[in-house]
């Protein structure tokens, strides 16, 4: 059984042995962005594009298209605040909340 | 034919690995079970067999190793003892609940403290939670047999699960005795080509071991990994049948040793029945008392209702123990069949005894006490110690 099938409705009999999935990059139907209690803002037109915030993201949040970062992939970034750390150019702005 | 040989039943475990030729053996060494690894060793500087070792710094890295080797598709085996299986700990049941089919050879020494090196159950009884299929031996022979089940248990699609097949600790790890071996083809031949249908290193099939459960899937897995527990059953029956055509030997979850038409049984683990079996022939040979031994050889799963089945009709039982559990009752052995009895609405005399914890002797004499004294309850009905010890100063 695929595991997008199996779901928390599932019944023991259905439920993969050891929990073993058997496809790549699933972790991306996880949405960690739910535990977010504070949220990242993208200032883009104080943004150099100097990608400092890319390589530091725990959670590769910060898509890349074409050498120029994209807004935040919401749906992963936790808010712990990394790139807004290093940003030299007060282009991510930390908010309360979600 | 077979092979006449003599060797010590960390020898056998030894020579069965070797004629399995499992692909990775991480271990780490600890008394008694340190030879067993060694001589893979050896085997191994002998290009006899091909196996990996890894040099790892503790038994919790071997563990480690273990399932990482497992879960990438590899045949495995490791080896250890008391305070080293303490020290795998936490990952017992990682592999067990992972899935991972991991053979460990355990040599049964009492757990610490006091530091002590010889023979008792605590640490195997210790781990009878874990969810590792657990053999027992009494000899040499059944050592090196159970070994060569261990793997075709383990792999069956149906079960998954690690292995632990266990004996005594000296008494039999060290102890020499006559063994009846296997022609290396038909080792290879019974135990098979592993051939996992997922594995970390197949390229054309990614996947995820061991993922976080929440508690929305925690218990449904739980309850998948009972069934394979309850798989483990049919398949080590299945198992034992194949091994005792090619081999004459017979193995099922328990020897039933004179015991069909006995009013008085003693059920017990390990090598300490071949004493019981010594004191059942005497008292049957001198006196016609009708005495008989239950030897358990599984004790994972525990096979409750063959057990209870075998013993409900016993005027009286006697459960001996090799490890404490610090109830301030008794033993786990004696826990469990007692259960087994009470579900089966049996209700024969049953007492729980300790015996040879830390490698305490228990001889031919002390087992025609038990037997005096089960006759004795059996007579009275009164139970005058119900949790009793065997060769204890008081």
């Amino acid at each position: 059984m695929r595991n997008e099938a199996i779901n928390e409705k599932s019944p023991w009999q259905e439920i993969t042995e050891g929990n073993q999935i058997y496809e790549a990059a699933t972790s991306r139907r996880f949405c960690t962005g739910e535990w977010r209690t504070s949220t990242p803002v993208y200032h883009k037109e104080k943004c150099r594009q100097c990608l400092l915030c890319v390589p530091v993201c725990p959670d590769s949040s910060i898509p890349v298209r074409e050498g120029q970062r994209q807004d935040f992939d919401y749906d992963h970034c936790k808010g712990c605040g990394i790139c807004g750390k290093v940003c030299p150019f007060g282009a991510i702005e930390m908010k309360e909340g979600k | 034919m077979a092979i006449r040989e003599r060797l010590s039943g960390n020898e056998a475990v030894a020579y069965a690995i070797r004629q399995i030729n499992p692909d990775v053996m991480p271990a780490f060494p600890i008394t008694p079970s340190t030879e067993i690894p060694q001589y893979v060793a050896s085997y191994m500087a002998n290009g006899k067999v091909d196996t990996e070792f890894i040099h790892v710094e503790s038994e919790h890295s071997a563990m480690s190793a273990a399932i990482g080797a497992a879960a990438a598709g590899a045949r495995v085996v490791t080896a250890t003892s008391s305070c080293g299986m303490a020290l795998m700990w936490e990952e017992l049941y990682v592999a067990a609940s992972d899935r991972l089919p991991v053979v460990l050879a355990l040599v049964n020494r009492a757990l610490s403290g006091p530091i002590n090196i010889n023979a008792d159950h605590s640490d195997s009884m210790g781990a009878r939670d874990s969810g590792w299929i657990q053999i027992y031996a009494e000899s040499n022979q059944e050592a090196y047999d159970n070994f060569l089940q261990a793997y075709p248990i383990a792999e069956h699609e149906a079960v998954r699960l690690p292995v632990m097949i266990c004996q005594d600790g000296f008494i039999t790890s060290h102890g020499v005795e006559n063994i009846r071996l296997l022609e290396d083809e038909k080792v290879r031949e019974f135990v098979g080509e592993y051939s996992p249908a997922h594995y970390l290193l197949n390229a054309d099939e990614p996947m995820s071991v061991g993922p976080y459960a929440v508690s929305a899937y925690y218990m449904e897995t739980k309850r998948a990994q009972r069934e394979a527990m309850k798989n483990a059953k049919r398949v080590i029956l299945e198992t034992a049948e194949r091994f005792a055509n090619l081999t004459g030997r017979k193995y099922g979850f328990f020897e039933e040793y004179r015991l069909e038409d006995a009013d008085y049984a003693v059920v017990i683990i390990g090598s300490a029945a071949g004493t019981c079996k010594a004191a059942v022939d005497e008292i049957r040979n001198t006196t016609g008392k009708k005495v008989g031994l239950l030897k358990i050889r599984v004790f994972r799963p525990f096979p409750e209702e063959e057990l209870a089945a075998a013993l409900r009709d016993k005027k009286a039982v006697a459960v001996l123990d090799r490890s404490e559990m610090f109830a301030a009752s008794g033993g786990p052995l004696g826990a469990e069949v007692r259960a087994a009895l009470y579900s089966a609405k049996s209700r024969t005399e049953l007492v729980n005894y300790f015996y040879g914890l830390g490698g305490r002797d228990i001889t031919v004499e002390d087992f025609k006490e038990v037997y005096r004294k089960l006759e004795e309850l059996d007579k009275t009905h009164v139970v005058r110690d119900m949790y009793a010890y065997i060769g204890l100063r008081e």
